[in-house]
């Protein structure tokens, strides 16, 4: 099957790939793109570990066709950080130990991200249903709704960036 | 794990997408959301020749309000669903049941069109157009026809969709004054589908229940209305012996596949308890407690 050239801004910057219309986002950002932040864990939409930005929505991104991101803006956890500084998320999930194997984390990074963006103020309820798409198998999650609660109010303080 | 090989199309409006529908006919299929065809494909249990993205048809989407009917295009997604106001005020069990569908990021992909075209009994939109008493518009290469969502499912993956039509717009009636509305879905976990689901919605005037409609998911071939349980309610005073006989009725009508949510008796059971709940949430509701 022919290949299709595919033109998308990826974490700010143009990229161009050729892929086959049945080629996933999460492949072609992996492994043509060297973007391996967002992982693959069940590959059928429902860990979470894939997820990434599209369009300023979260996707699970092994449930998109790399060629549905044409023209669009995708967001990996590659671009959360500015300059070598953290992103307060990514510093939160540090200081409150919100990961311990880490493989879920990039996902939730991205995820809350997202979810910062549309509910700067959430409560404990709202965290936890807003990162419900997101699977984690070791820290039982407590630590990862502290992260995203301290991440929001320092995310607030400076004025929601 | 990617899908078979396939020609992708973009069609940028409704009329594009007939067309290309009517040239490749059954060696296509149409994407919504992507969340049963894509991992469907990547199974094998489908392998389209031909993809035709419906994302990209602006027509499609959004919901509006027209001589009482509230229009839903079908490719409106979940999470727009969640976020209608005037769904919300106007036809509060869509929302409702979009909260309890998969997780954040699939709502924001999946589709109110999608789940319905479907035709899988686990989708949780099929009872909830049956409860609202919604219709389908289904476009063609000869133009639109509507079709009323109850007899819209003949069976498991099988509806009255033709090959070359596209399920292009669903409406539902705006609820009235004293009416009633809720979703009971038992689920394992977070994203999976329904054990059981009851979707309940009626009408009171004073103490007596003018209308109601029942309809239940994932258990049966199809969504399933009850009619018989909402015969026995109409017109009374409905109270807690009247609910028993309502779920009693509703458990003679159920017919569920056995699999890892449970067998068919203990899915029949949650049907009736699902009911039971809806139908006293939706009491309480209508009476504005």
């Amino acid at each position: 099957m022919a290949k299709t050239h595919i033109s998308f801004n990826l974490n700010g910057r143009p990229v161009d790939v050729l892929a086959e219309p049945r080629e996933l986002l999460i492949h072609v950002l992996r492994e043509q793109l060297a973007h391996t932040g967002p992982h693959i864990g069940c590959e059928t939409s429902h860990c979470g570990a894939c997820t990434v930005d599209l369009n300023g929505r979260s996707v699970k991104s092994c449930t998109v066709l790399a060629v549905q991101a044409q023209g669009g803006n995708v967001l990996t956890v590659e671009g959360l950080a500015t300059n070598g500084t953290l992103h307060p998320l990514q510093e939160e999930f540090m200081q409150q130990h919100g990961l311990q194997c880490g493989f879920c984390t990039p996902g939730m990074l991205v995820r809350a991200y997202r979810f910062l963006q549309e509910n700067p103020n959430p409560s404990e309820e709202e965290i936890r249903t807003g990162m419900s798409g997101n699977i984690c198998r070791c820290t039982g999650y407590q630590n990862i709704v502290k992260a995203v609660q301290h991440a929001a109010k320092r995310l607030q303080a400076a004025g929601g960036k | 794990m990617i899908p078979a090989t396939f020609e992708y199309h973009a069609p940028s409006n409704l009329k594009e997408a007939i067309r290309l529908l009517g040239e490749h006919n059954s060696g296509a299929k149409i994407l919504a959301g992507g969340h049963s065809l894509l991992p469907m494909m990547k199974l094998r249990f489908a392998a389209p020749a031909h993809l035709i993205d419906l994302n990209r048809v602006p027509e499609l989407k959004g919901i509006r309000e027209q001589g009482g009917m509230i229009r839903i295009g079908a490719m409106t997604t979940e999470n727009e669903i969640i976020a209608s106001e005037l769904l919300r005020t106007k036809c509060p069990l869509l929302p409702e049941a979009a909260r309890q569908i998969a997780d954040p990021q699939v709502r924001n992909c999946g589709t109110v069109g999608g789940d319905i075209a479907h035709g899988d009994p686990g989708n949780d939109h099929p009872a909830i157009a049956l409860a609202t008493e919604a219709s389908f518009v289904l476009t063609g290469p000869k133009g639109e026809r509507t079709v009323a969502a109850d007899g819209f499912f003949l069976g498991t993956y099988s509806t009255q969709l033709q090959a070359d039509e596209i399920l292009t717009e669903i409406r539902v009636p705006a609820i009235g004054k004293g009416t009633g509305w809720a979703y009971c879905k038992l689920k394992r976990k977070t994203g999976d589908f329904a054990t059981a689901a009851a979707a309940v919605q009626l009408q009171l005037d004073g103490n007596t229940c003018k209308k109601i409609v029942i309809a239940l998911t994932n258990v049966a071939p199809t969504a399933l209305k009850a009619k018989d349980a909402a015969a026995l309610l109409t017109g009374k005073t409905i109270d807690d012996k009247l609910i028993e006989q309502a779920a009693q009725k509703v458990m003679s009508i159920c017919d569920p596949a056995e699999d890892l949510r449970g067998d068919r008796e203990y899915k029949t059971h949650m049907a009736a308890e699902m009911t039971r709940r809806a139908i006293r949430l939706a009491l309480e509701r209508a009476k504005g407690k």
